[in-house]
């Protein structure tokens, strides 16, 4: 039973986290810009390379930075790049057909990639060794509780940072002028042209909103698997897009909901739920995520929450 | 003498490789080109066509399935009935719905494929590859050839040996080049056809305006299915064809998507979609270019590192296939903006000019 | 003489290269409901969109208050106090109510709650309803929701593009009952109409299009008396 909470589950919302995070700055841009943003992944990895790039020049100046407060710099750079790609990669394809945009993106996805490879090298960057201890307090509270629960410091604040996250992306939704009009844009871009709306705003917003969670994002997962690759970013799109179908298209809450579901669907699916071996080899992981969206895709292409199906 | 034979059979593997790369385009371009139809997992679909040649033409293994030693044409077609199966599979599902998700499912598909290929290990010998695939007129100097019908017909294995033996090692290489070259043709001139034909009209009509299409009875989905499986097949076979070229096959590096999905896409655009002569052309412009630059980097790196002797030239090899893989994608971008209908522009077949139903920038159906 | 709130002078334009409207005058006058009626295909939506910048405007003038704002871009003419509502999709089905009014004062930020609250006097039935998401309302309600939400900004001119158009005989009534009261608040109304004969009993008067030109001119009930008129739009009402 605790076997199972510490080794499928808690890894699988740990997981979870990482593509809500990144499900939302897709589900937002395919909503408000109106296209599936192939390049996504990649500046989630570059947030990444960024973070730690920032905690090295620290280091060399002798102070040791933890990754969530370099990510904040790292996050600026990110933000940058957002606006940067948009202004001279998409923008020029914004009256066009949007498939435009989709191929521009495409284009991004390997510039970006290409641009890591030769500045940081192709090879993974193993930065921490060793097992992660479990947080000695949080299993003497749950186990003095008749609980056994083992959790990493690493886990905790990747729940915590992606709580905050999402609670703060609530508030600018539904409290702020500027999110209620992301929300207005999403739902309809040619009557919030008509009504007034600066739709060149939002869309900046939008890319500000993306480029913070897609850091985060890219930092929580290095966090988790404690190195750096240049093909993580690739490896999270395909779980990622399913995430955002899977919580219908140009809904947060939605992208929130299909990441963790997502997440802990390709943990779970290694569950020795029948006999003792894997219910599905842990090779397949990855296709789990595409299963869910293939079948999403049948019957209920406007996802869970009920968005935009095109 | 000796360094002009080397010229032609780099010559020839231009040609070669290009053929092959063009076969990917003229598939890409009926769904692209005719259809509109925005397929990102090309490298999927030549993964198929090249593994499903491998099992059906390699002689007997105990590393995979099969391998069954059937004959080659055998080999190449099953390879493209395999992947119009799976691009009907794909179809069948997201081209009722909007682009995007066609994009998304094609790209997911080939991260798919790769998985099995990585994971089922008793059939694709998994990471490892297949290994010794018969490449086209070469295959003839193998034992298991000769030493069977029909070539045992015409003379004894030894004879057949001391035949090859005097023929120099790169004889086949011509014969090669030469036969992919008349697959692009004939592909070439079927799709020329087709496209010329209603069929091709038909699809001009859906990509110009969907909703006058619909209105006049013709089944758009159905007609974008069928564009989506013959590229597919198509791609299928120059999968195959590249397994030939390659002789061993694994799921990583072989099939990487950077190097068939987005070149063979870049040779699209550039050479002008839509234009089947365009595809060829593109393909054989950035084949040229791409593995140009690789003899001019390797020349360049041997002085840089003469000059400054504290880096390392491996490392600066490896950075400078990054740079290379940017500066294509830094290309592609700017065809996309400044060129966008490529060297060859498409030509339309002489069709009733539809209604321009264009809604303006309130457009409700963008 | 008084000088018109909006005026359109000669106007030629399309859509891209398609020329829909060919040579249309019209003005409003301040404190009075026009009415632009016609057949299907007339150009009477593209009149109207022809005002927001919405399309290409190959000759002719658009005049608000005397200023020439021809190809102004949509969201200056909004911020210039031109307010528009589509005939469909006009309200965003995912804010609520009061979030959508909020969305309508985008250009103008300050003295939102005082509007809200004169809106909610004015459309009493979306004062209850302000915390409910706009696209769980009916198709009347949805109406009074985008009209209100173009009255948010100091309107000095309201286009309403077929506001009547699906709804029931009973919505009707009423939309063109609020039609009056927002005149009477001082903003005058420019109202594209299927149904002719309602919608130039509301009018002060009217023009009728044909072709992407005005055929017609005169007084609502004028228009609406004129019997050839009466013969080409007035019979089925659509």
């Amino acid at each position: 039973m605790w076997e199972f909470v510490n080794y499928y589950f808690i890894p699988g919302l740990v997981l979870g986290c990482i593509y809500a995070l990144g499900a939302i700055g897709i589900t937002l841009t395919f909503g408000i810009l109106r296209f599936a943003n192939f390049a996504h992944g990649e500046i989630m990895m570059s947030g990444a390379y960024l973070t730690w790039t920032v905690m090295a020049i620290a280091a060399g100046a002798g102070l040791t930075l933890h990754p969530l407060v370099a990510m904040v710099p790292a996050a600026f750079l990110v933000i940058l790049l957002f606006l940067g790609t948009d202004k001279f990669f998409y923008k020029p394809f914004r009256k066009e057909d949007t498939i435009k945009v989709v191929m521009a993106s495409f284009g991004m996805m390997l510039i970006i990639r290409s641009a890591v490879q030769m500045i940081w090298g192709p090879n993974q960057i193993t930065f921490v060794r060793g097992i992660a201890k479990p947080n000695a307090t949080l299993s003497e509270i749950t186990s003095n509780m008749g609980l056994q629960i083992l959790m990493p410091n690493k886990h905790l604040f990747i729940f915590a940072g992606t709580i905050i996250l999402v609670m703060a992306l609530g508030y600018l939704l539904n409290r702020t002028r500027i999110g209620k009009a992301m929300r207005a844009v999403s739902d309809s871009p040619d009557l919030a042209h008509v009504t007034g709306i600066n739709v060149d705003k939002v869309i900046n917003a939008t890319w500000i909103v993306g480029g913070i969670c897609a850091t985060a994002a890219g930092v929580f997962l290095v966090m988790d698997t404690q190195m750096l690759e240049t093909t993580m970013g690739f490896r999270m799109l395909l779980p990622m897009f399913a995430a955002a179908i899977l919580g219908g298209i140009g809904k947060p809450y939605g992208a929130v909901a299909g990441g963790l579901i997502i997440g802990l669907a390709e943990e779970l699916s290694a569950y020795p739920w029948i006999g003792d071996t894997p219910l599905l080899s842990p090779g397949y992981k990855t296709g789990v995520a595409f299963a869910i969206m293939v079948v999403m895709l049948i019957v209920r292409p406007q996802g869970l929450f009920k968005g935009r199906s095109f | 003498m000796e360094a002009y034979v080397g010229y032609f059979l780099y010559l020839l593997s231009l040609l070669t490789v290009g053929g092959i790369y063009a076969i990917f385009a003229l598939g890409l371009n009926v769904q692209w080109g005719f259809a509109g139809l925005f397929n990102v997992g090309i490298v999927g679909f030549a993964a198929v066509g090249a593994y499903t040649y491998a099992l059906l033409t390699t002689a007997e293994s105990t590393f995979h399935l099969g391998g069954f030693g059937l004959p080659l044409p055998i080999g190449m077609f099953v390879g493209m009935v395999m992947s119009a199966i799976v691009a009907a599979f794909i179809g069948l599902i997201c081209i009722r719905l909007r682009a995007d998700y066609l994009a998304i499912a094609t790209i997911g598909i080939a991260e798919i494929i790769k998985l099995i290929l990585k994971n089922e290990t008793d059939i694709t010998n998994g990471p490892r590859g297949v290994n010794k695939i018969p490449r086209m007129w070469e295959h003839f100097s193998e034992e298991r050839f000769y030493s069977s019908w029909p070539m045992s017909w015409f003379g004894t294995p030894e004879n057949w040996e001391a035949f090859f033996d005097k023929l120099p090692n790169w004889y086949w290489q011509p014969l090669f080049a030469a036969t992919i070259l008349l697959i692009m043709y004939v592909i070439y001139r079927m799709l020329e056809r087709a496209r010329t034909a209603p069929w091709g009209r038909m699809m001009t009509a859906i990509r110009e305006n969907e909703p006058a299409a619909r209105a006049s009875g013709k089944d758009v989905t159905r007609r974008r299915i069928e564009a989506f499986v013959i590229g597919a097949a198509i791609m299928g076979l120059a999968g195959a064809l590249f397994a030939q070229h390659l002789r061993l096959i694994e799921p990583t590096n072989t099939f990487d998507p950077a190097k068939v999905t987005f070149l063979t896409w870049v040779m699209l655009i550039l050479g002008g979609s839509g234009n089947n002569r365009g595809a060829i052309l593109g393909a054989f412009l950035i084949w040229t270019i791409w593995s140009a630059s690789e003899l001019v980097i390797t020349g360049s790196i041997g002085l840089i590192s003469n000059i400054f002797s504290t880096l390392d030239p491996s490392i600066l090899q490896t950075r400078a296939g990054f740079l290379r893989m940017m500066l294509i994608g830094i290309l592609m971008q700017v065809i996309l903006q400044r060129y966008p209908s490529g060297i060859l522009p498409e030509v339309r077949p002489a069709s009733p000019k539809a209604d321009n139903n264009d809604a303006g920038s309130t457009g409700e159906t963008k | 003489m008084t000088e018109p709130v909006l005026s359109l002078n000669n106007l030629k334009a399309g859509y891209g290269q398609t020329e829909i409207l060919h040579d249309l005058s019209m003005f409003v006058n301040p404190n009075e409901i026009v009415a632009i009626i016609g057949p299907n295909g007339a150009g009477k939506s593209t009149a109207m969109k022809s005002v927001l910048g919405l399309l290409n405007i190959t000759e002719g003038t658009v005049e608000l208050n005397g200023e020439n704002i021809t190809d102004t871009p949509a969201q200056k003419v909004i911020e210039k106090g031109i307010s528009y509502v589509p005939q469909t999709n006009n309200v965003f089905v995912n804010l609520s109510v009061k979030e959508n009014l909020e969305m309508g004062a985008w250009t103008r930020p300050t003295g939102v709650e005082e509007r809200l609250e004169e809106m909610y006097a004015l459309f009493p039935d979306l004062a209850e309803k302000r915390n409910q998401a706009a696209g769980s309302l009916s198709g009347g309600q949805r109406q009074m929701v985008a009209m209100a939400k173009a009255l948010m900004v100091d309107a000095k001119i309201l286009l309403l593009d077929e506001p009547t158009a699906g709804l029931s005989p009973k919505y009707r009534g009423e939309i063109f009952g609020t039609i009056q009261k927002i005149k009477e608040t001082g903003v005058p109304i420019l109202i594209v109409e299927q149904n002719a004969k309602q919608a130039l009993g509301v009018s002060d008067r009217g023009y009728v299009l044909v072709d992407g030109a005005n055929r017609h001119t005169g007084t609502g009930a004028g228009l609406a008396a004129d019997p050839e008129i009466a013969r080409m739009f007035l019979g089925g009402g659509h």
